[in-house]
């Protein structure tokens, strides 16, 4: 699992690469009552606003981590949006990108990594 | 140099009992305060409409208005100041009044009591200033006006309010919606109202800083009594319909546009005992008369998108008002909001839309509170 310092965990599935926040943006966010997802066979580049997950209090932007095409998103997410906060690193899964070169994730962070970023 | 200007976060009395509950500070009208504990916001917000909830709005001014020749010339100096009926509260009861200015607008919204000897003012924190200047210029000649700065002031809220705080002062059983007294605890006095922001039964506190932190220890020791934050004090109030200064009223909203024309008693209206003689009495009471030209509503969006403060509104292609609250209603468990619109479009079941996000999104009006109150008449 790699990391980004907007709290977006990446995971690589295959050629593929799936999406979603972190146990500790989860927290901050507090509990999510909606989350936007993108359209599928977009085609997104990095820094790109591609989810809103909305808490009873605020909204927040998920940027995309990388250039590429979204592939696939978690539908389940529009019914149940407490995923986000009981399972954000499993269930939660927000969307699954193709990339061109899967080397560019190599610059993120790996877990330690990320926990000495949230400690 | 923006650091010269920042000012130091004022500190809670209770600050250290918030911590040491988890409650998350963050800065609101100046003070550092809990905006949330572990339970989250929706846990809180349901916990109080269950059981009930202790707040801290220790951060609200609390004044004294101190009579000098007598309690009939301060109420009426000071239904100079509100379209409100101040001469009718009989002793031991509390009213909501509006501070208003000459162009008809709301300068902030308050509670008051008549404590028999004087009067007693809670108003907004971020008012606080602002509204203390404005009744010494304009009451000083009938009142000593006495900001209280040492004491607490907490709500207990929620349908198990009223079985909690009895445990330690069994009279405030007897209190109806509104009553204000003074009640012994501890060798200290309260100043307890049956009044709150969020819809539910229950009671606001001042107590002295020296007892605050032992009177809300106790409280917190019941099982049914969970301290709440400011998140879920906004979504509550927000189900209850109620108008947050600065958000759902400002100095640019009347009270008839924003529906708070329950408040302008029938004295202070055309043909009553004391009609006008209020700021913008003439703007207030010709809305009153022939009615507002928008309106404060409820609303509901389609769907589960919240639609939050700012989001402009469109009936067709026209624009139709703003949001000026919104959020999500754990009691109602969809997506509320408020704003303003045009009153030929302030009918219930009026479909309107609202641009969130570059969409354009169905909105239909409702009627409010989105929650039914349950005060204690």
């Amino acid at each position: 699992m790699k990391y980004t310092e907007d709290h977006e965990w990446l995971r690589v599935e295959g050629d593929l690469v799936v999406v979603g926040i972190t146990e500790h943006a989860a927290t901050q966010l507090g509990d999510v009552v909606f989350v936007e997802l993108p359209e599928v066979e977009a085609m997104v580049a990095r820094g790109d606003e591609v989810v809103v997950i909305e808490s009873v209090k605020a909204a927040s932007d998920i940027l995309a981590p990388v250039d590429g095409e979204i592939v696939e998103v978690n539908d389940a997410l529009a019914d149940k949006p407490g995923l986000v906060n009981d399972d954000p690193t499993g269930a939660a899964w927000m969307f699954k990108m193709k990339l061109d070169d899967l080397s560019v994730l190599d610059e993120f962070m790996d877990e330690d990594e990320y926990n000495d970023l949230i400690a | 140099m923006a650091d010269l200007e920042t000012t130091a976060l004022k500190r809670l009395e209770l600050h250290d009992l918030h911590v040491s509950h988890g409650g998350r500070m963050v800065p609101f009208a100046g003070y550092d305060m809990p905006v949330q504990y572990p339970a989250g916001v929706m846990k809180e917000h349901l916990h109080t409409r269950a059981q009930a909830g202790l707040f801290d709005v220790s951060h609200m001014g609390q004044v004294i208005l101190w009579p000098k020749a007598g309690m009939e010339p301060l109420a009426l100096a000071f239904e100079a100041l509100m379209p409100v009926d101040v001469l009718g509260v009989k002793a031991g009861r509390q009213r909501y009044g509006l501070f208003t200015n000459a162009q008809g607008g709301i300068l902030d919204d308050l509670m008051f009591a008549n404590r028999e000897t004087h009067l007693f003012v809670v108003v907004n924190a971020a008012c606080k200033a602002a509204d203390i200047a404005h009744m010494r210029a304009h009451l000083s000649a009938v009142a000593e006006v006495i900001e209280v700065s040492d004491r607490a002031l907490l709500a207990v809220q929620g349908p198990l309010a009223e079985a909690a705080l009895a445990r330690l002062i069994p009279g405030v059983a007897a209190m109806r919606f509104m009553d204000a007294a003074l009640l012994p605890w501890n060798g200290a006095e309260l100043w307890i109202s049956r009044s709150g922001y969020t819809g539910e039964d229950g009671f606001e506190v001042s107590v002295p800083d020296a007892q605050a932190l032992a009177f809300a220890k106790a409280l917190l020791a019941m099982p049914e009594v969970a301290p709440i934050g400011l998140g879920a004090r906004d979504s509550l109030r927000l189900e209850a319909g109620l108008c947050l200064y600065g958000h759902d009223i400002d100095t640019t909203t009347s009270p008839a546009e924003a529906g708070l024309g329950w408040a302008i008693q029938k004295s202070r209206r055309a043909g009553g005992a004391r009609p006008g003689g209020f700021p913008g009495a003439d703007r207030i009471l010709r809305e009153l008369a022939q009615g507002p030209a928008r309106r404060r509503v409820g609303l509901r969006p389609e769907g589960r998108a919240p639609m939050r403060e700012g989001t402009a509104l469109f009936d067709g292609e026209a624009a139709a008002g703003t949001v000026t609250s919104g959020g999500f209603g754990p009691s109602v468990d969809a997506p509320i909001t408020m704003g303003y619109v045009p009153s030929a479009l302030a009918v219930t079941g009026t479909t309107l839309t609202g641009e969130v996000r570059g969409k354009r999104l169905p909105v239909t009006v409702c009627d409010l509170p989105f929650h039914p109150s349950t005060y204690k008449r």
